[in-house]
């Protein structure tokens, strides 16, 4: 209905916006109404991801014909700042910026080379940058729900680990169930989307590409591939830095450095 | 008194940001000794056996095994052979067979069927080696927990607190189990606990905590009277 009195597509989008955000600020007023007080972190997260979304469509614009090595390297910073937000669900745990990064490159960062390498994901930057970013945001999902609930099961374990450690089994023996259930707790929404996929949901690549005029077999193929990638970046990821982590709560002469008040 | 003790710690030490959980303690259990430590809660003696089985770092001091430090050992093998047993079973989940072969496994040795059943008729539990653990009452758990420390074949055991969550009937049952297996197999063991009369009951000696320090050591009739 919009485009028949606004023509230009800037100045369209920018009235979609306007209708999609107003209508997330009816739910706001909805909810408040309910006695539920989200107004702060709605408008900002609104806004925050306004600015973001747009900034980054501006520095596509800008970097259009860029090399590729410039998509990398735009990668590894969001990389950077997808350790820095995964970071935050780790909790107590000790080194998580470190070992979220490792997680979310290695997961998210070989994928990212091996598909360009097949030809998967285009190495011009306009496809790069979002298919590795939502790789990246994908990897730094998976790890956040790993670590937080790693986090959770070794506090809560604490005596059935020391008392593994006690009987002469290793640090990575003693923690094995935990660092399996974060692993598993992390590729289940991953599992389910894929479960789903084309009967309960149809993905946002797909709808571009339909939007953009693909053949819908072509549309549905290219959205399954992106979806088993994303499926073996959590994996890769997850357990990636789930494994890592073991390292870091542990002291050199295998102890349990996390949790533990003492008397 | 042997001049080769068993178990020696000299000035051991724990301190963790400004508060002093184990302050220079000096203890020395002869092989086959039954060392009680008592002491109210919040004294160190839990913390005291973290120690020795080094599930904790000493700040300062030292603990020597048959007259060597034990940092020149692998933690992993001190702790199999200074077996420790805590206040609850801690049961890891599956059958009674899975716990027991545990400690064993992690150096690469399968227990055969007979050596479980024989461990299991050491703790009065015969028949119970395919048994969910889920199923146990607490008294059996801990004569599970018991077993399995002993399928490690330690030379030492820690004992922390290890009927306090038990019922009555239950803690008198698994206190005599232990008396009578640490005495067959002339165990070397330090046993703490909050109960006095437990530790006149079972101690050769007996050692009084209090802040972190270890302020007495005697016979327990001295301790008790005192």
């Amino acid at each position: 209905m919009l485009s028949q009195f606004i023509h230009d597509p800037i100045y369209l989008a920018a009235a979609q916006a306007l209708v999609a955000g107003g209508l997330a600020l009816v739910m706001m007023v909805i909810a408040a109404w309910q006695g539920i007080r989200l107004e702060k972190e709605i408008v900002i997260a609104l806004l925050r991801g306004l600015v973001q979304v747009v900034a980054v469509g501006s520095v596509l614009l800008l970097i259009f014909d860029g090399p590729t090595a410039l998509g990398f390297l735009i990668l590894a910073g969001m990389m950077l700042l997808a350790a820095k937000t995964a970071e935050k669900r780790a909790g107590d745990l000790p080194g998580a910026f470190r070992v979220s990064f490792w997680g979310i490159l290695i997961g998210a960062g070989s994928v990212i080379i091996l598909m360009t390498l097949a030809g998967v994901i285009d190495t011009k930057l306009t496809a790069l940058i979002p298919i590795g970013s939502m790789i990246v945001a994908n990897s730094m999902n998976s790890v956040g729900l790993a670590l937080d609930r790693f986090e959770g099961e070794i506090k809560a374990h604490i005596g059935h680990i020391e008392t593994a450690l006690a009987l002469g089994a290793d640090p990575k023996t003693s923690v094995r169930p935990y660092t399996q259930a974060a692993i598993k707790a992390s590729l289940i929404p991953r599992i389910d989307s894929l479960r789903s996929l084309g009967i309960v949901w149809i993905p946002g690549v797909m709808t571009g590409m339909l939007l953009g005029g693909s053949q819908p077999v072509e549309a549905a193929l290219y959205q399954f591939v992106i979806m088993a990638m994303i499926l073996t970046i959590s994996g890769l990821a997850s357990l990636v830095s789930a494994l890592l982590m073991v390292g870091q709560i542990f002291t050199p002469a295998d102890q349990l450095a996390l949790g533990r008040r003492e008397e | 008194m042997d001049s080769n003790p068993k178990l020696r710690t000299e000035n051991l030490t724990r301190v963790v940001g400004e508060k002093v959980i184990v302050a220079g303690v000096n203890l020395t259990v002869q092989a086959g000794e039954v060392m009680m430590v008592v002491g109210p809660s919040g004294s160190g003696k839990s913390s005291l056996l973290r120690l020795i089985n080094r599930l904790d770092e000493p700040t300062a001091g030292r603990v020597y095994l048959d007259g060597r430090d034990y940092r020149e050992l692998p933690p992993l093998a001190l702790r199999r052979r200074v077996g420790m047993m805590m206040q609850m079973a801690y049961l890891f989940p599956g059958t009674v067979a899975d716990n027991i072969r545990f400690g064993p496994r992690q150096r690469g040795v399968e227990l055969p069927d007979e050596e479980i059943e024989r461990l299991l008729s050491r703790v009065g539990l015969a028949g119970f080696g395919g048994r969910d653990v889920a199923r146990l009452s607490g008294g059996e758990a801990q004569r599970v927990a018991l077993a399995r420390v002993l399928a490690n074949e330690p030379e030492v055991i820690l004992l922390n607190e290890p009927t306090s969550a038990l019922d009555q009937e239950a803690k008198d049952a698994v206190e005599d189990l232990l008396q009578e297996i640490i005495r067959e197999e002339g165990l070397t063991c330090i046993w703490v606990t909050h109960d006095l009369h437990q530790a006149a009951r079972m101690a050769d000696r007996v050692g009084l905590m209090e802040k972190g320090k270890l302020i007495r050591i005697g016979a327990p009739e001295e301790m008790i009277d005192a």
